[in-house]
């Protein structure tokens, strides 16, 4: 993991853990639930006092381990994490959102006010921060399991590790080899389909491209992956600079070298496109902003129907994504 | 309906603070944390004599902006994101964004593709009814703060629905690879489709799943709910031949009859200030209610017979259509309904010729409705010249129940007044729980506060 090295947990007979959530979809806390042979023995050996997607019975803490689900997107969000970082002897972060930034991190390229009023027509009345950011940007974090979502192997793992007072055995490597281990035909060699394998971390099971596509990377970068060799290796092949780059703007666009890469090559609306393709990602705007300001008057926008909110460029003020 | 423990106050994820303290003579109840429901909400509700002045649906789930993030996008990548607002009904994003696609490019889906999609979609509604109806809304009927607080009492009851939860996991992931955000849904078909032995090997476990849906059917029958009865107005899709999925028409209990790209034709939106999800109404302003009670009531006669038999001995289908509590009872036919489907799509397989057919991309309205577990789940896209999003629009079904919601709150709240403060706040989420409120969804979308005049 580029993460923090995964510590070894304290030696607790029944640890008291928690499972909280920030922004994000609800689906890593729910691979937990869907451990359905081993649910019932997991709450034999963890006091499970904390998580309200399952159980009405809540607890502030002090928890020997808290696993925490989302990016930090709310002023209030940032503070929490604060607190529940108190309460916490281990935290664990589960999943993209929480450890790379998760899909609403493409948001942190673009003017947030515009993206406010893309969606809400008051926007006023929600709360959000310019950015969404993983939880170590905020705390420290003891380990990480990631994905998109998380894998169900890796977490049986990590609960198994915290029982036995061990490190959990994450493997290293890139989804390549699990691809290689599994026998599965490569994509990228055999049909051209770009293929984020090479510089993803493994994890899942190459599960993308023994389904016949490419790897979207939702695992995030793996340390050290030559980014610049795949790129240029994408390119060479005749794409776009921004299609390029959108194949790194998906669920870990805001984890390094990835974040890069998107920033340079564009492909989401407020990353710069330094370089070339700058027309097409002009017209993406001006196509943008018009939907955007749209509202009411046409009935073929999605928008309309909506209050109009401000109807600001979505995109022209918006962050480079290096600061 | 009892259960021993309300929620501490200020525990571990508080909602958002909730205004100013009552005035003189009101009450006010809150629930700034729901539980059992996915994703963030609250209930707050202020009254003042007996009558409730006030009942929000708080929606505190941190904004999200999907309708942004999937500007400038490809088709394909728009179903690899939409899947991320819910983990718990990602399979319902994905179809709605790939109909709505196909639709617009004038794409034919091969027929064994298109029974695959239905039975993707048994998979989810197995799984999500599976995970409601043992691990979130059983535990209010048998009175206990968990299902493994539960278990502890009942625990062939709780692995009786991890079992049928298993099931559905397991048809999503031969399909998609993953149960949790499957990675196979592609605009004209699949990236990779099973083999015949591939889904054969489910067989054994779907036949014993439709022994465990019909005790489920049984065991919620035999629930007692409050008695609360109202003529809410319903809305779903409807098909000439199947249980509606992914294809019907959009038809309303007094008599709407749209195009399920047209949902915007009768309905609209609007932002509330105490909530970061948009509400939906008809035209008209009228509120309406979606999902299993919806469904079993404006589509029952297209059950799978060994549903309708079981729904019918229950002898709750009034009950179903009149009172949100026996939704529960709806959300059990329905598991029935697709674990009986499954077996027969199944069944009846051929792989298809290629797992997808090509296309190419229009320009124009890309705009669908399919049935999410909780309801109908209504996609609209603007594609540019370059087969690009330019606009979007997603509205999910717990925005769209989110002013039902409130209604039945104000409704409900005088019965429960006399209570002690912790357990009638207990009764008002146990109503809120009943929609099964997906809020991870309606955010761009839940906190409980009851306030007495």
């Amino acid at each position: 993991m580029a993460g923090p090295a995964p510590s070894v947990p304290p030696a607790v007979a029944r640890p008291r853990v928690g499972v909280v959530k920030f922004a994000s979809c609800d689906g890593c806390q729910l691979t937990l639930l869907d451990l359905e042979d081993e649910l019932l023995e997991i709450a034999a050996r963890f006091d499970i006092v904390e998580f309200p997607e399952a159980s009405s019975s809540r607890s502030e803490g002090p928890y020997d381990v808290l696993l925490v689900e989302g990016s930090i997107s709310t002023p209030e969000q940032a503070e929490q994490i604060i607190e529940l970082r108190r309460q916490a002897k281990l935290l664990v972060t589960i999943g993209a959102c929480a450890t790379a930034g998760g899909i609403q991190a493409l948001r942190n390229w673009a003017d947030h006010d515009a993206f406010r009023a893309a969606v809400y027509p008051r926007p006023e009345y929600v709360a959000s921060l310019d950015r969404a950011t993983p939880v170590a940007d905020h705390v420290p974090v003891d380990a990480a399991l990631r994905g998109c979502p998380i894998g169900i192997g890796q977490l049986r793992e990590l609960l198994t590790s915290l029982i036995l007072g061990r490190r959990p055995e994450i493997r290293d490597e890139a989804v390549c080899a699990e691809c290689k281990r599994r026998g599965a035909v490569c994509v990228l060699v055999a049909t051209g389909t770009p293929c984020l394998g090479p510089v993803t971390q493994g994890g899942c099971g190459a599960l993308c491209p023994r389904w016949g596509r490419g790897c979207y990377g939702c695992f995030g970068p793996r340390e050290g992956a030559n980014v610049a060799s795949l790129t240029g290796t994408f390119l060479a092949g005749g794409r776009e600079r921004p299609d390029v780059g959108r194949l790194f703007a998906g669920f870990t666009a805001w984890a390094e070298p990835f974040r890069t890469v998107v920033g340079e090559l564009g492909g989401v609306a407020g990353a710069s496109n330094a370089g070339g393709g700058g027309g097409a990602d002009a017209g993406r705007t001006a196509g943008a902003g018009a939907a955007t300001g749209g509202g009411a008057g046409d009935p073929g926008n999605p928008g309309a129907g909506r209050t109009a909110g401000a109807a600001s460029d979505p995109v022209a003020g918006g962050h480079d994504g290096q600061a | 309906m009892d259960r021993p423990d309300a929620p501490p106050p200020g525990a571990g994820m508080p909602g958002p603070d909730r205004g100013p303290e009552p005035a003189a003579g009101e009450r006010r109840f809150t629930v700034s944390y729901l539980t059992r429901v996915e994703g963030e909400g609250s209930l707050h509700l202020r009254v003042r004599d007996g009558t409730v002045l006030e009942a929000k649906l708080g929606i505190f789930e941190a904004p999200r902006y999907f309708e942004r993030l999937v500007v400038g996008r490809t088709p394909d990548e728009v179903i690899d994101i939409v899947a991320r607002i819910c983990g718990i009904c990602p399979v319902a994003y994905q179809m709605s964004a790939v109909h709505a696609f196909e639709d617009a490019f004038g794409v034919a889906i091969d027929p064994s593709v298109r029974a695959l999609r239905r039975l993707l979609y048994c998979g989810e509604w197995i799984q999500s009814h599976a995970l409601h109806v043992y691990l979130l809304h059983a535990p209010d009927f048998l009175g206990y703060p968990s299902a493994i607080a539960m278990a502890a009492d009942h625990r062939a009851v709780v692995e009786r629905g991890l079992a049928l939860k298993k099931v559905g996991n397991r048809i999503i992931s031969v399909l998609g690879a993953r149960s949790i955000h499957p990675v196979s849904v592609r605009v004209g078909g699949f990236s990779h489709v099973p083999r015949r032995d591939e889904l054969e090997r489910l067989r054994p476990a779907l036949d014993e799943a439709i022994e465990l849906a019909r005790e489920t059917v049984a065991m919620v029958a035999g629930f007692r709910a409050p008695d609360f009865s109202r003529q809410p107005r319903l809305v779903s899709l409807r098909h000439e031949t199947e249980y509606p999925f992914n294809e019907g028409r959009i038809v309303s209990s007094d008599g709407l009859d749209l195009a399920p790209g047209r949902w915007d034709d009768a309905f609209e939106e609007e932002q509330v200030e105490y909530s970061n999800a948009l509400q939906a109404r008809t035209k008209e302003g009228q509120v309406y209610l979606l999902g299993p009670a919806a469904r079993v009531t404006l589509a029952g006669d297209r059950l799978h017979p060994l549903a309708a038999e079981a729904l019918e001995r229950t002898g709750l289908r009034e009950a179903i259509r009149t009172n949100i509590y026996w939704s529960i009872a709806a959300r059990a036919v329905e598991l029935l309904h697709a674990v009986a489907e499954a077996r027969e799509i199944i069944d009846a397989y051929r792989p298809p010729a290629a797992p997808a057919v090509p296309w190419s991309p229009r320009p124009g309205r890309a705009a669908w409705a399919t049935e999410a577990p909780r309801g109908l789940l209504f996609h609209h896209y603007q594609v540019d010249e370059r087969g690009l999003v330019a606009a979007a629009r997603i509205v999910p079904p717990t925005s769209q129940n989110q002013a039902a919601i409130e209604q039945d709150l104000a409704l409900f709240a005088p019965r429960v007044l006399d209570l002690p403060q912790a357990e009638a706040t207990l009764r008002l989420e146990q109503l809120i729980r009943s929609y099964d409120p997906c809020i991870s969804c309606a955010t761009h979308f839940l906190d409980l506060t009851i306030e007495e005049s």
